[in-house]
């Protein structure tokens, strides 16, 4: 048993002391309230107790502005924690503009990590201090959660779609990183660390693994080997191959750009609707093309699929259209805001 | 109200041991007891049957913390550890806490206090013990062929097509049990509504009624909910519809929604009924009104309403959009309103009352400590910034301990402990008694405030094992579990005890009003010799009135 006795977790993020100061205003809030009914109680209690057997209480007088103070000033105080808590929620899933995508993939009973130049950890994710990373997530089988209690920051990582949550790492060191959604056998061994590096051993550490290559770079090699260009025209121009008619859209700058459904609907081209139309393609056709691409169910791995996508999203400028914004992921996964602000969280120093 | 002239010719004495005739001593044998319509009876058997599943689920919770005394797994495998807390959560959730207070007390107040003779529909009354048997019986056989390892939260697709335990008995024995729970709260909203004893009007309603109104209407909309989720879990496990898994073309956050649209609501079926009770005993203790009578009575159907609306809070970080997110946040800080609301009115009873410190007292001051501080974590991760953190992690299970469980048995202990004279006609030890309410209070804070701590420094939840920094709040929480487990063997052991050795209690051995205290103890099978007639409200105390209606001074409990 190790001798301390800790009351207050590690802090590591950007985003954690604002979830702290949020934790402790309401544990103050809380306790007041506790204690102004603990206080009464016992008062009453000793000041209004039975003396004889047949006593009986006065009856009730209840001014009608207690009963309104009572239920007003407590729905006061719950809104503005409410508006306080919705702040730092936003914070949380809305990534600035410079972060960094690295893929996460959960499995019974690891993580599997890829950083946006290829190397990849298993249970152990090294990240450089004060970078924005946006953790994009997903699952082979169950859900998992990843998170990382120093970073306050927790995402499930569900089966068949992307979810993200990002962090800025604000001092360096070892933190543990856990399973929090509960799948299976080895829940409880399902937990890694994320090592937080000064920027330069981060580049160290990268230059000392074994080399890997760009995610965008492998997408780029998947797509020639998967043959996607006899449809989809070399680097996904859209051109037709051998002088015919193109047979599937261009996918030069669809990244995050709402598309056209065949069936009427419209929806933004984002990682997961990527992923599923690799896996899926009958789900949502795009209008104006015939529903002809066969699936690549059980052909590509999660971390090919990641590699897909990043490419895919590489062909829309760095970021995709993130940048330009729009009306780009309402209601997806991972809960992000319409118009990702640049400035949302602070900036490192 | 009107006590019955017929009663009071049928004088029984203390000192002369000579018994009239009640509802235990109408019948006797087994048969009588297996085949019996009337509902206090039906009462006594469900008294029978949650308390072995509570002790059942009590067990499991005590090696779950025995398990977690060492940061290392050493005790059992992890698979018999997410087998034991999954037992523990679906016996305790589904097979207590739901049923206890309306099943147990309420099926034996809620004719009384109204003034009927019996529930509207008996049969089905009857039948809904033996369906809650049965769907009891599936899951015990689930337990001894190997159990189930899901959570009893059973979230897919970990449920459908990854567990290779007993998922489908579990959630079969699950389904066939929310029938029963369906039963009670028709026939409570029948009963309620066409019943009640001339000059009952709803405004003439004890509070525990209007929550059990309260409960029934969310029992009815709910529960069948849950029933047909459960079953597309069935039908995704045997039959490989694609339903929830998305291998399969299914969608598994679509669960949690279906889920916990039962679910959360359940909550409510929990507390509800037991602040029903808190509102009788209070005012009974004070000898005086419960302060805001119609705002502590709207309350409860606030809170039934706004409890279908926030299931979602669930679910902040599943990945649902952000503006959902926010809606549903918001309405969960409504819904803390009207409980806050009811906090202040029980406190505020108290004031110029005459207030007793007997043992119902004792448990229902408890649970207004461990309700307010149960509430307020509830409205701390229902705000959006902090929940991300303690989701899923020890801080949740602290909180909705002390909300589910520190509520509801605080409130169930409280009740029994008040109504036991009138079931049984016997008084219990008082010093043990008030020995078991405090022992239960800080044996419970030992056991679960410790968790709160644990959540924050970041411990997840269904650990089997866990880094050794959180050694020491896990020790405390075991520590306090045993004193707990004290606190709820007590009880056991002297009301069984009482019913042969207790003390006679008299008709109304606290001196208080309600349709209920005007009948004899344990009263007659059809409850009342002469249909009451109702002239006031509830929980009007008067010095005269008082003492005409106390029972033999010697008779009173401590």
């Amino acid at each position: 048993m190790k001798s301390q006795l800790p009351l207050f977790p590690e802090s590591a993020s950007s985003v954690a002391p604002q979830v702290d100061a949020l934790f402790y205003a309401w544990t103050a809030v809380s306790i007041f309230f506790t204690a102004l009914i603990a206080v009464l109680i016992i008062y009453f209690m000793a000041r209004y107790r039975r003396r004889h057997e047949d006593e009986v209480g006065l009856p009730e007088r209840a001014p009608v502005w207690l009963e309104i103070a009572w239920s007003v000033i407590p729905l006061l105080i719950a809104l503005a924690m409410f508006a306080w808590g919705t702040q730092v929620f936003v914070q949380i899933y809305r990534p600035p503009a410079d972060a960094v995508v690295y893929y996460g993939v959960g499995k019974q009973w690891m993580w599997k990590f890829q950083h946006p130049d290829g190397q990849r950890e298993i249970n152990t994710l090294h990240v450089p201090l004060g970078q924005a990373i946006q953790m994009k997530l997903t699952s082979e089988d169950v859900i998992h959660s990843f998170f990382v209690p120093a970073f306050r920051v927790k995402q499930d990582a569900v089966p068949g779609r992307y979810s993200s949550v990002w962090f800025r790492a604000t001092r360096p060191g070892v933190y543990h990183l856990f399973c929090a959604e509960y799948c299976g056998g080895e829940h409880s061994r399902m937990i890694g660390s994320v090592v937080v590096l000064e920027p330069q051993q981060y580049e160290e550490w990268l230059a000392g693994g074994p080399a890997g290559q760009p995610l965008t770079a492998s997408g780029a090699e998947l797509f020639q080997q998967l043959t996607c260009q006899t449809c989809h025209g070399e680097g996904g121009s859209g051109a037709g191959m051998a002088g015919m008619a193109p047979r599937a859209p261009s996918l030069v700058g669809l990244y995050n750009r709402q598309v056209a459904l065949a069936d009427g609907r419209k929806v933004v081209a984002d990682d997961s609707y990527i992923r599923e139309s690799i896996l899926n393609p009958m789900a949502k056709v795009t209008a104006g093309w015939q529903p002809i691409m066969p699936t690549f169910q059980g052909q590509v791995t999660e971390e090919q699929l990641t590699q897909l996508i990043s490419y895919v999203k590489s062909l829309s400028g760095e970021g995709g259209a993130e940048a330009g914004g729009g009306t780009a992921e309402v209601g997806t996964a991972g809960g992000q805001m319409g118009t990702p602000a640049p400035q949302a969280g602070p900036q490192p120093q | 109200m009107n006590t019955s002239a017929t009663a009071e010719s049928i004088v029984a004495s203390p000192e002369t041991g000579f018994e009239r005739p009640n509802y235990l001593n109408a019948e006797y044998g087994l048969r009588s007891w297996l085949l019996t319509r009337d509902h206090k009876r039906i009462a006594i058997l469900y008294l029978i049957s949650v308390s072995a599943f509570f002790a059942l689920g009590g067990l499991f919770a005590m090696l779950i913390r025995l398990e977690l005394l060492t940061p290392e797994g050493d005790l059992m495998q992890p698979d018999t550890y997410n087998r034991v807390f999954t037992m523990h959560g679906v016996i305790m959730v589904f097979f207590f806490l739901i049923p206890a207070i309306p099943a147990v007390l309420g099926n034996f107040l809620v004719p009384i206090m109204i003034g009927a003779r019996d529930l509207a529909f008996p049969r089905l009354n009857l039948a809904s013990w033996y369906i809650y048997t049965l769907g009891g019986l599936f899951v015990l056989w689930a337990m001894v062929n190997g159990g189930v390892d899901t959570g009893w939260t059973f979230y897919t697709p970990y449920s459908t097509s990854f567990s290779n335990t007993h998922v489908v008995a579990t959630a079969l024995g699950v389904f066939i049990t929310g029938f029963s729970t369906i039963f009670t709260g028709l026939n409570f909203v029948v009963t309620i509504h066409r019943m009640r004893a001339p000059g009952m009007t709803w405004f003439r309603l004890p509070l525990f009624i209007w929550s059990h109104y309260a409960t029934s209407l969310i029992i009815l909309l709910g529960t069948p909910v849950i029933a047909i989720t459960l079953l597309l879990v069935a039908a995704e496990r045997v039959l490989h519809l694609g339903i929830f898994d998305p291998r399969l073309g299914g969608d598994p956050v679509l669960f949690q929604h279906l889920f916990w649209f039962y679910s959360h609501p359940a909550v409510y079926i929990m507390i509800l009924p037991s602040m029903g009770v808190i509102s009788e005993l209070v005012a009974a203790f004070s000898r005086k009104r419960v302060f805001g009578y119609k705002v502590v009575a709207f309350a409860s159907i606030a809170i039934a309403v706004l409890g279908f609306l926030v299931w979602g809070h669930h679910m902040f970080v599943t990945g649902q959009s952000i503006y959902a997110a926010t809606v549903f946040s918001v309405i969960s800080m409504l819904v803390a309103i009207p409980s806050a609301v009811k906090v202040f009115n029980w406190t505020a009873t108290l004031y110029e009352g005459s207030v007793s410190l007997q043992t119902p007292m004792l448990y229902a001051l408890g649970f207004i400590g461990l309700f307010t501080l149960g509430g307020l974590t509830g409205t701390m991760v229902a705000t959006l910034g902090i929940d991300v953190h303690l989701h899923d992690t020890y801080f949740i299970v602290a909180h909705f301990h002390y909300v589910m469980v520190g509520g509801t048995i605080m409130g169930y202990l409280g009740g029994l402990h008040y109504w036991w004279p009138k079931m049984t006609g016997r008084l219990y030890p008082a010093f043990l008694s008030r020995l078991s309410a405090l022992l239960v209070f800080v044996g419970f804070n030992l056991t679960f405030f410790p968790q709160f701590i644990l959540g924050y420094l970041g411990m997840p939840r269904r650990y089997w094992s866990y880094p050794e920094e959180f050694q020491v709040f896990n020790v405390l929480s075991s520590a306090g579990a045993s004193v707990l487990g004290v606190g709820f063997i007590l009880p056991l052991c002297y009301f069984i005890w009482s019913m042969r050795y207790g003390k006679r209690s008299g008709d109304n051995p606290w001196g208080a009003v309600g349709l209920e205290w005007d009948t004899p103890s344990p009263p007659p099978t059809e409850n009342f010799y002469t249909v009451p007639v109702v002239t006031h409200g509830p929980y009007e105390y008067n010095t005269q009135e008082v003492h005409a209606r106390t029972s033999h001074p010697e008779a009173r409990v401590g």
